[in-house]
Formats: structure tokens, sequence, C-alpha cells
């Protein structure tokens, strides 16, 4: 496939790379204490904070990874889509406010809030890496297939080079620029992802006398399965085994966002829960928005660049959208849209290894390691040497991922957050009952449980598109773990709960106060 | 855009923020007695009532409604493959009414918690605070 000019597609990144660098560097001058790097001083207002929380959100998986797989498989494609968006009325009802009110920079202070502290943050601390890791690995996979696209390297060494260069720029944005350095960062990737992608969607539209039903039949008309792609159970209908896969999908995808640590840290970036309740509603705008976009997308693509040419290119399912913005604009539109897809790489990735620095410098190092009395000028260092380590183990698991779709990959993220996160985050803030035993026998049970049905699936081994096909120790059928992972970190949650006698009630309600009325929550102050 | 501070249109006393654990000065520290009187308030049941009466079984409808479609897409392909318009089918509009009775519940939440949560919360909030 041609894939426009190579020299045009860096040169329109790296002025990206150029002037994100500069903003960054601008607005971090005054980066100083603890709370600066975290959260960027908690002051950013709620609009801007919801654009960032899309930016954070909208991530290479929903981008490349969905469009291709609507490109592909058509309506199958689209839960991506729906599940990733419906997902957010968990956080906006159930978590969002909450959570603000009750922890200062991550998921752990309000886990660990009327719990003992070092096992539960342990246990939340260990989680968040997890989690983090895997949505690392779709990121960098993302990378990897995108500049095998534009530059038309085929080699795995040439595509493992490309990932180490973007994991090197994201550790430079982390250090230099902290969370209000990767804020701003993620505000302008938002507004550029979200304007790019609709001037594609308007441009397809116009194409098909802007009638949505033209371009499913035009898509219809050229892809090999023919009406199929608007039909149900493409592919995931092969077999009841894979027909549950595709439920236990779903599951992942609504009850992973409001368990995804790097979102919910987006919710301490505010003043008050007021605001944390208007960036989520910003959010969902966007996020929604630019989800009815991807689905346009994927279908234009499946018409303008075909199925098989999709398949043939380097970068597989990854590059339908890069090859739509080719077959429409040509080469600057090329270039353009793929700038953008870097500029999501780079602030996704940014704002994840903020996200997990924070919680192991936080948590693990101060929390657990220093008994809460780390100075804060070690805690930061700490953050981050962890921003460097978590980049070079990202980089290596992102070559070892590199061709996968990377909207199932992050599903994989989504199954974890769902299975350790969700369910202790849930009882945490609702259920007056839950104790120590029940937070950490959740955290741990779900997060092992998906883990090792992940490692024993299709995915990994044993099947023609697993990360390592040479062998096949699979022996879980499903290549999503949620529909077993998630009840199970729930009903442990439970059951340990009840098995423990240990209850703190001043603290409890402590915590429900401050949760639902924002009293005593740290807000900004004046010095 | 790079060159105005990006908090300047902020009251000053969103930034920036005090170290680690420390409070300002001035802050009055909620007592733990205070917190479980709280709790035990009609006030303060009252604020529960009306965030959970809202938000539990809201949550129960969407997520009904979102796996009823996953159930439906899987499970019931002739129905959802019926044509409706041109090339949309049931199901590529039941998935189009995801994405619309999203939005809708997220109208409804921010109405129902600025109209009917914000104010008491707020009020409870100044009371344990003492109005720091």
């Amino acid at each position: 496939m041609d894939v426009g000019n190579p020299f045009l597609n860096i040169a329109i990144f790296l002025a990206f790379v150029v002037v994100t660098l500069v903003i960054v560097v601008r607005v971090s001058k005054q980066n100083t204490t603890v709370g600066d790097f975290y959260h960027g001083g908690r002051s950013f207002s709620g609009r801007q904070n919801g654009i960032a929380i899309a930016g954070d959100y909208l991530s290479a998986a929903s981008f490349l990874g969905i469009v291709g797989a609507v490109a592909l498989y058509g309506y199958d494609g689209l839960l991506y889509s729906i599940g990733f968006l419906v997902a957010w009325l968990v956080a906006l009802l159930l978590v969002a406010e909450p959570l603000r009110n009750t922890g200062k920079y991550t998921m752990a202070d309000v886990l660990s809030f009327r719990m003992q502290q070092r096992p539960v943050r342990t246990a939340a601390a260990t989680s968040t890496l997890a989690v983090t890791f895997f949505y690392l690995l779709a990121q960098m996979a993302g990378a990897g297939g995108l500049v095998a696209l534009l530059l038309g390297i085929d080699s795995a060494t040439g595509q493992g080079l490309v990932i180490a260069v973007v994991g090197a720029l994201m550790i430079i944005y982390v250090l230099i620029g902290g969370m209000k350095g990767t804020t701003w960062v993620q505000i302008i990737k938002a507004v550029l992802l979200i304007i790019g992608t609709a001037l594609m969607t308007v441009w397809v539209l116009v194409l098909n006398g802007l009638s949505l039903s033209d371009v499913v039949g035009a898509a219809i008309d050229v892809h090999p399965e023919g009406a199929r792609i608007a039909e149900p159970m493409l592919q995931y209908g092969a077999s009841e085994t894979s027909k549950l896969g595709f439920v236990s999908l779903a599951i992942a995808l609504v009850f992973g966002a409001a368990g995804l640590p790097h979102v919910l840290m987006r919710f301490y970036t505010v003043p008050t829960a007021k605001e944390a309740r208007r960036s989520v509603s910003w959010a969902i705008g966007l996020i929604g928005a630019f989800y009815l976009f991807t689905m346009v997308l994927g279908f234009g693509a499946a018409y303008l660049v075909g199925a098989d040419a999709i398949k043939a290119a380097p970068g597989g399912a990854n590059s339908a959208a890069p090859a739509l913005a080719y077959e429409l604009g040509g080469t600057l539109l090329l270039g353009i849209i793929a700038a953008v897809a870097f500029a999501t790489i780079l602030a996704v990735v940014a704002g994840l290894t903020i996200t997990a620095s924070a919680s192991f410098a936080h948590d693990i190092y101060n929390g657990v390691l220093k008994e809460g009395k780390a100075d804060p000028a070690q805690e930061v260092k700490v953050a981050r040497r962890t921003a460097v380590t978590i980049g070079v183990i990202s980089i290596v698991g992102g070559v070892l991922a590199n061709g996968q779709n990377v909207a199932f990959l992050v599903s994989l993220a989504f199954a974890i957050a769902a299975s350790a996160n969700l369910p202790s985050i849930l009882y945490s803030l609702y259920w007056k009952r839950f104790n120590t035993r029940g937070s950490v026998w959740s955290i741990y049970g779900g997060l092992i449980s998906a883990l090792v049905l992940i490692v024993f699936s299709p995915v990994v081994t044993g099947s023609e598109t697993a990360m390592i096909s040479s062998i096949d120790i699979a022996w879980f059928p499903l290549s999503n773990p949620a529909i077993v992972s998630v009840p199970l970190g729930f009903f442990l949650g439970w059951l340990g709960s009840v098995t423990s006698k240990e209850h703190d009630a001043v603290k409890q309600a402590e915590m429900e106060v401050r949760s639902m009325t924002g009293a005593g929550a740290e807000k900004a102050v004046v010095h | 855009m790079t060159d105005h501070d990006p908090e300047s249109h902020l009251p000053p006393h969103h930034n920036p923020l005090p170290e680690l654990d420390e409070r300002a000065p001035g802050y009055r520290t909620v007592t733990a007695e205070e917190f479980v009187a709280a709790q035990n308030s009609a006030e303060f049941a009252e604020l529960r009532r009306r965030f959970r009466t809202f938000a539990f079984p809201w949550t129960v409808a969407f997520l009904a409604w979102y796996f009823s479609y996953v159930l439906l897409s899987t499970y019931a392909e002739g129905f959802m493959s019926t044509p409706v318009l041109g090339h949309i089918n049931i199901g590529l509009l039941l998935g189009l009414a995801q994405f619309a009775t999203t939005f809708l519940l997220t109208w409804l939440y921010v109405r129902h918690a600025n109209r009917n949560l914000d104010p008491l919360a707020s009020k409870m909030r100044a009371e344990l605070e003492g109005d720091a």
C-alpha cells in the first residue's frame, strides 16, 4: 500500500513533538511540590479536565483499534465503541465524585481509607501497576503499527527501534512536565483528535450524500463478507465459545473504565466534586461524539480502503484509520492524522506512566516502606525513577505485543481493572461492612484470576495470532477473562468481609460523610 | 495558548497546593466524633437517600439495557439483522440508541445532582468545617 511521503509524515510528527515539548516546559516551571507532580496543583477546571480525560481515554486503541475492528468486522467492532462509552455512566453515577471527595492522589488512598493501610495500599498499588502495564502494551503496539505503516518499515527490528524512541519521548514528557504538563498535552491532543476525526467523518458522509445507510451500503458492496458486516457475530459467531467470549468482552468494557487507575487519578486534578462531575459529563460528551465518528470511519475505511488491503498493510487492522486518511486527503491528511495518532499514543502513555509512578512512589515507597514519613522531595525523586523504569519495561512489552489489534489489547487492561479494582472501589464507597480482608481478597483475587486466565488463553499462546505462537499452554478458551474474574472479584470481596470481624466504624463514618459532602476533603487552599 | 497562565481564570485559592499531609493554616480539622454524629443525622440520611434513589436504580437500568443489547447481538442475530431503513438494521439502530441514552442519563444525573444534592451537601460541609 502507498503510504504517502515518509519525510512529510515525520516532519509533521516532529513539529508536534516540538510544540508540545515547549508547552510542557513552560507550564512546568513551578513544578516543585509533590502535589504539582501528581495532580497538577489540583488546579484544572471541570471543562479542561473533562477534555483531558477524553485525551487520556481516547487512546490509540480507540482510534486505530476500533476503526480497524469496524473496517474488518463491521458490527462486532462497534461493541468496543458502545462499551467504552456506556462504561462512563458507572464512573459518573457511582465513582467520580465520592472518589474526588475521599482521596488525595491515587486509587489506593480511597481503598485504604478505612482499612489497614499496608496490605490494602500494597494490593491497590500492585493492581494499578498491572493494569497500567497492559494498557501501555497496547499503546506501544499501536505506535509500532502506526510507524510501520507510515514509514513502510516491515522489519520487526525497525519497528522495535521506533517503539523505543516513542518510549523515550514519553519518559521525557513525564519527567519534565509532571501531571500539569501531561494534562496540557492531553488537552491539545484531544482537541486535535476530535477535530481530525470529525473532519474525516464529515468527508466520508458527504461522499455518501450525508446518509449513514449509504456508507454502510458502500461497505457492504465491497466487503468480502458482504451484508454480514452490518450484522452481529461476524467475528465472534463461529462457536458458542466465541460468543461467550463476546459477552465476556462486553463485561470487561462496561465495568473496566471506572476501575482504570489513570482515569481515576484524573478526578484528583480538579478542585471540587462538582468539578469532577462536570469533568465526567464533558468527557462523556466528547468521548461519545468521537465513538460515533469511529463508526462512520470504520465503515468508510471498509469501502474506501478495503478489508483485504487493510489486512495486508504493515500494521494490519491498526492501519485502517491512517489508510482512510490517505484515501480521502492524500499525503497531507495522512501526515496530520498520523501526527494526531502519535500524539495520542504519547499523551496516553505519559498519563499512564504518571499514574504508575505516582502509585509506586506514594503507595509503596512512602505509604508502605516509609510508613508515610518520606520526605516529599524524596517521594518525587522515586516517582521520577519509577517513570523511567516503567518506560523501559513498556518498551520491551510493546515490542512483544507488536502486531496485535490494540483495541483488543486494551480490553485486557479493562478486564483486569474491572476484576481487581472496581469491586473494591464500589464496596469501599457503598458497603458499610467491607473491611481489610475483603478488600485484599477482592483485589488480589480479581487481579490474579484475570492475569492467570489471560496467560492461559489463546491470546498469549497456542493460536496463530498469539503473542507467543511457538508454544501452546492455553486451556482457557475465552480471549477475555472478565466473565469469570469480575464476579470472582465481587464474590471474594464479600467472602473476605463476612469472614473477618475487623471493622472500623468510626473511619467508615468519616469516609461516608466525606464522600457524600466533601467535608474534610483536601481542597485547594490559600497558602 | 502557551503565553497565558492556564490557571489565571481560577480563583486564587485553587493553587498552589500544600505539601503532602500539611493542612493550610486556619483549616479546622473535623473530628471523628463529628463525622459519626454527621453520619447519624437526619440531614445526612436525607442526602444519602436522594443520592442513592437516583444512582442505584439508574445504574441497574442502564446496565440491563446495555446487556440486553449485547445478549441480543450475540444470541438473536436474525432479529438484530432485520432491516429498518436502507442498510440500517435493528442492531445498528439499538447501538445508536445506546449512545443516545448515555447522553440522556448524563444530562439527567447532572441536573439531579445540581438541584437536589449540591445544596444539601454544601450546607453539611459548611456546618462540619465551620466555614473554614
